[in-house]
């Protein structure tokens, strides 16, 4: 297998097949630690991991600083808000700070797409992109991957549907990179206003009936319809959506018997998803928190040595 | 590195009888077979672990629960490797504590290792006892480590390398000892 080479992880759009492969593999061997009775190795003992949070976030924030402390890292919480860029403080001069307390990783998720690539090149720390606008999100869309190859044993030649908000979905981004670079076809579903402007530059294929998202669909991804994003009148009403594209009992009739049905969470119950399938048989929600650990603690010790 | 063969130490039929006087050494000592557990490190160590594991469940007709250690992530080295090790899986599905867990590796030099499994078998529970068992013990020790049960002793200089093939990995059951080729030499 090969070695990992990167200081920082910011997307999967950069990674190469091989390197995906490596960090599903790490993380496998990652996953048993959390089912110890003490659940923590010594491995990045001594080191420090900020978590430079600039949107809110319970799931990412928790499992990137749970992943750190079963490591044996320090870890520090940075969200804006308390920090000093209220006080009108440049990102990287917040960040040369930090750097100068001599943290090895950073943790960052920001509202500009970028952000975490002009931290990478400004300090020396490993920089972890956890969401950054609507660009990237490596490691929600690496947990995905985990999952699928978990429930499914493979992930090439699989057919995913992703659907939802396209436009405004990092994880989305992240997923059409890594899935369709280990093989599988991956279509993308949503009303025509959030699908994006260029998508016919992403090797996907694009429908706006749901149905024909789920015929044929091996995993069905369903993406969070951001609440705010109904003032910007992209869709009539969040009752249109859920009629339309919301994932219900009704829907999945037309479902391969086998579906996987994930969401990267937090789920709006009765939008995009109704509760009968984000609590059904086929869904793997719970399990993709489950395994998102072991991935960032594979992320976190492959760069912790700042890909020497 | 290149290494050129120097010797064999043991064949086939050699490493199956250290094997075999292992297990003995093994069942003498601790008597009841049942409350055994055995955890090899990987690679080899946990093939020689599967073995041993096997000859027991011949002699005492006892399935003795087998664990498989993978101890990168508690390496003293880290820090220090040119590359970064990948790390595998660790497999110890059964509990450890109150057992006699034989601990099984395949070469026995500075310690190291074993004081790394010795930290990551703890962390699994408390097991009542931890036996060594090494297929080689090479000397050089820089720990204060020894082995309960011994295959073969083999006086080393440094400057020399053990090579365990097994089956399992390597397609064939030999220990050779290897000596560096001069740099010097090599160019």
């Amino acid at each position: 297998m090969l070695n990992w080479k990167h200081k920082d992880l910011l997307g999967l759009e950069e990674l190469s097949k091989e390197e995906i492969e490596l960090i599903l593999e790490t993380a496998d061997s990652f996953k048993e630690i959390s089912l110890r009775p003490i659940k923590k190795v010594p491995t990045l003992r001594g080191k420090t991991v900020v978590l430079f949070f600039f949107e809110p976030s319970t799931r990412t924030r928790t499992s990137f600083e749970l992943a750190a402390k079963r490591l044996s890292a320090d870890t520090v919480s940075i969200s804006a808000t308390t920090s000093s860029i209220v006080k009108g403080e440049t990102l990287k001069d917040t960040a040369k700070n930090i750097e100068a307390m001599k943290v090895d990783i950073i943790v960052m998720r920001h509202s500009s797409s970028g952000a975490p690539h002009l931290l990478a090149k400004a300090v020396e720390a490993s920089v972890i992109n956890a969401g950054d606008g609507c660009h990237e999100h490596p490691t929600q869309a690496l947990l995905d991957m985990f999952t699928i190859k978990e429930k499914k044993g493979r992930i090439s030649g699989l057919k995913v549907s992703i659907i939802g908000d396209i436009a405004h979905s990092r994880v989305a981004r992240s997923n059409i990179w890594g899935l369709t670079k280990l093989g599988a076809e991956v279509t993308v579903c949503g009303p025509p206003t959030l699908i994006p402007q260029g998508i016919e530059k992403f090797p996907v294929k694009v429908t706006y009936d749901v149905e024909e998202a789920i015929r044929d669909a091996d995993v069905l991804n369903i993406l969070r319809i951001q609440l705010e994003r109904q003032k910007s009148n992209l869709f009539p009403s969040l009752r249109e959506y859920a009629l339309n594209f919301g994932i219900d009992a009704e829907k999945l009739k037309f479902a391969k018997p086998e579906v996987l049905i994930m969401h990267p969470g937090p789920i709006n119950r009765g939008v995009e998803i109704s509760p009968e399938v984000a609590d059904g048989p086929y869904s793997v929600i719970l399990e993709q928190v489950t395994n998102g650990l072991a991935v960032r603690m594979a992320v976190l010790y492959l760069v912790s040595q700042g890909g020497k | 590195m290149v290494f050129r063969e120097k010797a064999k130490i043991l064949d086939e039929e050699g490493i199956k009888r250290a094997l075999l006087r292992i297990t003995h050494e093994i069942l003498e000592k601790n008597k009841v077979a049942s409350e055994l557990g055995i955890v090899g490190i990987r690679t080899r160590g946990a093939h020689l672990a599967q073995r041993i594991a096997k000859l027991i469940d011949e002699i005492e007709r006892v399935i003795i629960p087998l664990g498989i250690l993978d101890i990168t992530l508690y390496r003293d080295d880290l820090t220090l490797l040119s590359t970064q090790p990948i790390v595998h899986k660790t497999e110890i599905d059964f509990d450890i504590t109150g057992k006699k867990i034989i601990l099984v590796d395949d070469v026995l030099f500075t310690g190291r290792t074993v004081r790394c499994a010795l930290d990551a078998l703890i962390d699994f529970g408390r097991p009542k006892i931890i036996q060594l068992a090494v297929l080689i013990d090479r000397g050089h020790r820089e720990l204060p480590i020894r082995a309960d049960y011994v295959g073969k002793n083999v006086p080393t200089s440094l400057k020399e390398n053990i090579n365990v093939k097994l089956k399992e990995v390597d397609g064939i059951d030999e220990v050779v000892i290897e000596e560096k080729i001069d740099a010097q030499l090599e160019t």
